[in-house]
């Protein structure tokens, strides 16, 4: 029963077919964590804001992503995109718009959050020493508010990095697509699986440890 | 694009002629059945892996708690494993290489061993969050219950976990939901849930903004419902004088 193998897996394989899916998946996970979190804290910002027209269309935009799952999101969009650009866009460029789009959302409750976390003095500080809104916020506020919030910044990534490889729905090439094209051709299913898990694992829980340390030094510092 | 065609649901699955009362009769499917099928299957995973996920989630949770080392690690070490592999890579693996390696397990149903894979996924956020619940409660409490001579096991039967229980109903409430929207995975092992609803009917019909329309509002309504239903039990069993306690 017990026969595993792994000896296809030569460096070659891995390169050839592991490689390029591992590259895309870092390149999803970094470009939607860097516009998440931008447009996050715009999001934000709107829904902090005092002016209805900016806080209803941000909490409508972030209610509705926060509760449809994912893969129908990704479907979603693989098949509003075509529609609205008015031709067909590859699987992966459609993944990074998907991913960035609805990482939004959870990013700017966690920022939501993070500027509640600041202590209401410091805004009033911001503007008796002259400042205007955006440069108390871009100064004074969001500064700290990262700070305070970067432990949960960091494992939102790390779902996020586990959630790419939802991109299967849509036959984006990716990490996971890459073991299960390696396992196929070489008709080694189990073990290809196998190795996709373990290295899901090493890199998410490796993160994550990392993480934890960094809470304790931000939480000694404070 | 052209206009809402809406009778796309009278379409019988087969011939894609439209049926008058929209519901197929003997032999006949209309993607209207196919739709309520496929939410019936999108329930059934999700409330079963939410008993599966509620069961060993406590117990995982209770255990990282323990004064004991071998049960804190044990706890401790299910959290990571399920925490940190993604759901798709362990429905996989569920699918594909547990039977492999264990032959008993060759027969079963493919829904059985997404159900296990989702609950397992899931009972590792439950027990985060029943661990937390039990250390939000003041040390005091488990004392207080050894001191009156309670054993240990009954110390958590009648003085931590009805509290505990009660403080974890609202993230509770939000893994609950979750798991509706997490069973979505399933399609990838041809489970006949709410997403491969929709990407096979959308590619038969072609008709994919009314389709995914129409699976988007059922995923709205179950998680809403679910909501609903664990918000009524919060307010059922909360306890006077407590911090949302009221009255």
């Amino acid at each position: 029963m017990l026969n595993l193998d792994f000896a296809f897996l030569t460096p070659q394989v891995v390169s050839s077919y592991v490689l390029k899916g591992f590259v895309f998946s870092l390149q999803l996970t970094f470009i939607a964590m860097l516009g998440g979190i931008a447009l996050g804290t715009v999001l934000a910002l709107m829904r902090l804001s005092s002016k209805p027209w900016l806080t209803l269309p941000a909490a409508a935009y972030v209610n509705t992503m926060r509760s449809i799952p994912l893969v129908m999101v990704i479907l979603w969009f693989f098949l509003l995109i075509p529609l609205i650009i008015g031709r067909p866009l590859g699987a992966e460029m459609s993944a990074i718009i998907t991913f960035t789009l609805f990482e939004a959302a959870y990013y700017s409750e966690i920022m939501r959050a993070g500027i509640q976390s600041v202590a209401r003095g410091q805004v009033a500080a911001g503007y008796a020493l002259g400042m205007r809104y955006g440069q108390t916020m871009r100064l004074v506020v969001l500064p700290q508010a990262f700070r305070n919030m970067l432990p949960v910044l960091l494992t939102q990534t790390i779902i996020l990095f586990q959630d790419t490889s939802l991109v299967y729905a849509i036959g984006a090439y990716d990490l996971l697509k890459g073991f299960e094209v390696a396992g196929k051709n070489f008709n080694r299913p189990v073990e290809t699986y196998l190795v996709a898990a373990v290295l899901y694992f090493a890199i998410s829980f490796s993160l994550s440890m990392l993480v934890r340390k960094l809470q304790q030094r931000i939480a000694i510092i404070r | 694009m052209s206009s809402w065609d809406w009778q796309v649901f009278c379409k019988d699955t087969i011939d894609g002629e439209i049926v008058p009362r929209c519901f197929g009769g003997a032999g006949d499917v209309t993607y209207l059945d196919w739709l309520l099928s496929a939410w019936g299957w999108t329930l059934s995973v999700s409330l079963l892996a939410l008993g599966v996920a509620l069961v060993l989630g406590s117990i995982m949770g209770i255990l990282r708690t323990a004064p004991h080392r071998g049960l804190v690690l044990l706890g401790n070490a299910w959290t990571e494993l399920f925490r940190n592999i993604p759901l798709l890579v362990q429905i996989f693996l569920w699918y594909h290489v547990v039977p492999a390696l264990i032959p008993p397990l060759r027969g079963v149903p493919s829904f059985i061993l997404v159900v296990l894979g989702l609950g397992l996924f899931t009972s590792a956020r439950i027990s985060e969050q029943v661990k937390a619940g039990i250390q939000s409660l003041p040390r005091g409490q488990r004392m207080a219950g050894l001191a009156l001579g309670f054993t240990l096991p009954q110390t958590y039967r009648h003085v931590i976990l009805p509290m505990a229980f009660r403080i974890v109903i609202p993230p509770l409430t939000s893994e609950s939901m979750n798991i509706v929207k997490n069973s979505a995975v399933a399609f990838a092992v041809s489970i006949s849930e709410l997403t491969l609803f929709a990407l096979q009917a959308q590619e038969e019909t072609a008709r994919g903004i009314e389709i995914y329309l129409a699976v988007t509002g059922l995923y709205f309504i179950t998680a809403f419902a679910i909501n609903r239903v664990l918000h009524f039990i919060e307010q059922r069993v909360r306890v006077p004088g407590m911090i949302g306690g009221g009255r």
